[in-house]
């Protein structure tokens, strides 16, 4: 018999690592504060009441203002963006810059564990900025409906969306230049762009639509949309968005297990 | 007899056509320090990845503690301390927080990690860097925060992967004397190193490891007795000459080997063997006597010099 009683492994290990993540986030809890309040102010001064005073002298978007059209998809888009570094950087730190990854991982922690962590971790800053940039909309007076506060869990779930499908990507990618290139000029930007962000989808012709039906981005505009002004939804296109951003998380998590597992068995 | 924490049989590791670690076979025993010497490439590190759990061996049987690393992985890294070949400590962090949140990965409670710092800082050395962010750190320093952190758990087995490779002379003894205090606390080690001073100073015993085989097994003094002489003569007479050198002196020494800078003349008593080339009339540029170390060992055993 061995002499040595074989010790109990935490249950928690995820925890764990989202609360060293976020400890390593305060370090730049300043930059991410500023950052959090001087993005929407700036997009709602230069596009929601620069540009709007334009469309809006032309009776405005979907019938509201285009501070209220606009307002549920930056909040999504900074959701998004907010998620997405929050996975990006700490997979290249972990797995390449500094190699925590492969410390963690000679811990009792599973690289299921590791990779839900940084999820985790990525979904509080998420938190954080939502709820900054929706106060800041509700200060410019763009939120109207009593529903307004639930376009918060809807961007949540767009950041999930994409934070868990950025954690596999960035896993996978090993090449960093060619990640930050691809992701960047080719998802990023042309996603902000073409997810009926600043005009509604329906204005595209139907082939650039495509790019909003795959994009978090508008799935999550529509229901933020819906749940700020009276834009009409039916039941099944909510269900659909709702739908696609669940299946976007699962997914996502799914192959980031996969792929963090057999990135830190070599 | 105890049953031994670490039994390997057969233990293989191959990466497509390339065989890493070949069949091979090792107990280590509770409190001993044992080490894989070897050049660059031999397997050591692959053997310590799977040991450590990591990594999933091809073919063969590994039991640590009594369990199988492949079923119960985080139950047997609840038990192991790991330093590996680069450091992966958090740049961004402060040297006490990288300790503190590696306890964390353990599961370890704040209070029990707040108390274990001041310690593992003393052992380290670095309680007047406590507060310093690890990328301010020299190599030196971030390996003994390296063993420091991975000792927050309080391991029954610490592996450490060639720890002093690329630190200077000073660096590397305050390293070996800290590992040395470990040993006496009854702490195993588990020790990759292609120096063979650092595997002499700190195995009681080794196994030698050259293209994923193991070459031989014993303690480091056994090694140079079975594979060495007591002493070996070091002969230079010019690159150019080297060869011409070697028939003549051949039947003077026990065994020779030609590296290319010079020869080496294995003999119980150097001196007297110098002296007996000197009365041959035969003067080399530059001639030293030193003791058979696991150089020796390795060159006999592969015909190759550890670090080429």
């Amino acid at each position: 018999m061995m002499s040595t009683k074989i010790r109990k492994v935490s249950k928690y290990g995820s925890f764990h690592v989202a609360e060293a993540r976020i400890r390593n986030m305060l370090k730049w809890s300043g930059i991410v504060l500023f950052e959090a309040v001087i993005n929407p102010t700036l997009y709602l001064v230069s596009i929601g009441i620069g540009v709007g005073s334009l469309i809006d002298a032309n009776n405005g978007v979907n019938g509201v203002s285009y501070l209220t059209f606009l307002a549920p998809a930056l909040l999504a888009s900074a959701a998004i963006q907010g998620s997405a570094d929050e996975v990006i950087f700490p997979v290249m730190q972990g797995f390449k810059w500094n190699r925590t990854f492969f410390g963690m991982r000679s811990t009792t922690l599973t690289a299921q564990q590791i990779s839900l962590g940084v999820f985790l971790a990525a979904m509080a800053r998420a938190m954080v900025s939502i709820v900054i940039y929706w106060i800041v909309l509700y200060l410019f007076g763009a939120l109207e409906s009593g529903t307004a506060w639930l376009a918060m869990p809807a961007a949540l779930l767009a950041g999930a969306a994409m934070a868990a499908v950025m954690l596999a990507l960035a896993a996978k990618i090993e090449n960093e230049n060619f990640f930050f290139t691809l992701v960047g000029r080719f998802v990023m930007i042309p996603m902000f762009l073409f997810s009926g962000t600043f005009y509604p989808l329906s204005q595209m012709p139907i082939f650039l639509q495509v790019f909003g039906w795959v994009s978090p981005l508008w799935h999550a505009s529509e229901l933020g949309r819906y749940l700020t002004y009276d834009y009409p939804l039916s039941g099944l296109q909510l269900s659909i968005h709702v739908v696609v951003l669940t299946a976007m998380v699962v997914i996502g998590l799914f192959l980031s297990a996969r792929i963090f597992a057999k990135r830190l068995e070599k | 007899m105890t049953e031994p924490l670490i039994r390997a049989r057969g233990l293989t590791k191959t990466y497509g056509d390339f065989i890493a670690v070949d069949g091979i076979d090792f107990d280590v025993a509770k409190g001993e320090s044992f080490g894989f010497l070897g050049p660059n490439g031999a397997g050591k590190s692959t053997t310590m990845r799977i040991i450590g759990a990591t990594s999933v061996r091809t073919s063969g049987t590994l039991t640590i503690l009594g369990k199988d690393p492949e079923k119960n992985g985080p139950q047997i890294r609840a038990h192991l301390g790991v330093v590996p070949q680069q450091d992966n400590l958090d740049s961004e962090l402060t040297v006490s927080e990288n300790i503190f949140i590696y306890g964390r990965y353990f599961g370890l409670s704040s209070s029990f990690i707040n108390k274990k710092i001041p310690e593992l800082l003393e052992f380290a050395q670095l309680e007047e860097k406590k507060d310093t962010k690890v990328e301010a750190l020299s190599g030196g320093m971030k390996r003994r925060l390296t063993i420091a952190r991975s000792l927050v758990s309080e391991p029954d087995i610490l592996m450490l992967d060639e720890p002093t490779t690329g630190l200077d002379p000073q660096a590397r003894h305050i390293l070996w004397d800290r590992l040395f205090r470990l040993k006496e606390q009854g702490v195993t080690l588990l020790i990759t190193t292609h120096y063979m001073d650092e595997a002499e100073q700190l195995c009681d015993r080794l196994i030698v490891m050259d293209k994923g085989k193991i070459m031989a097994e014993d303690s480091p003094a056994q090694l140079i007795k079975t594979y060495s002489t007591k002493e070996v003569l070091e002969v230079r007479f010019g690159s150019d000459r080297n060869q011409e050198m070697v028939d003549v002196l051949r039947p003077l020494a026990e065994r020779i080997e030609v590296l290319p800078d010079r020869i080496l003349l294995y003999a119980e008593d150097g001196e007297q063997l110098l002296e007996q080339i000197a009365a041959k009339g035969i003067h080399p540029n530059t001639s030293l006597v030193r003791r058979g170390s696991l150089e020796d060992v390795f060159l006999r055993l592969t015909g190759r010099s550890l670090v080429e």
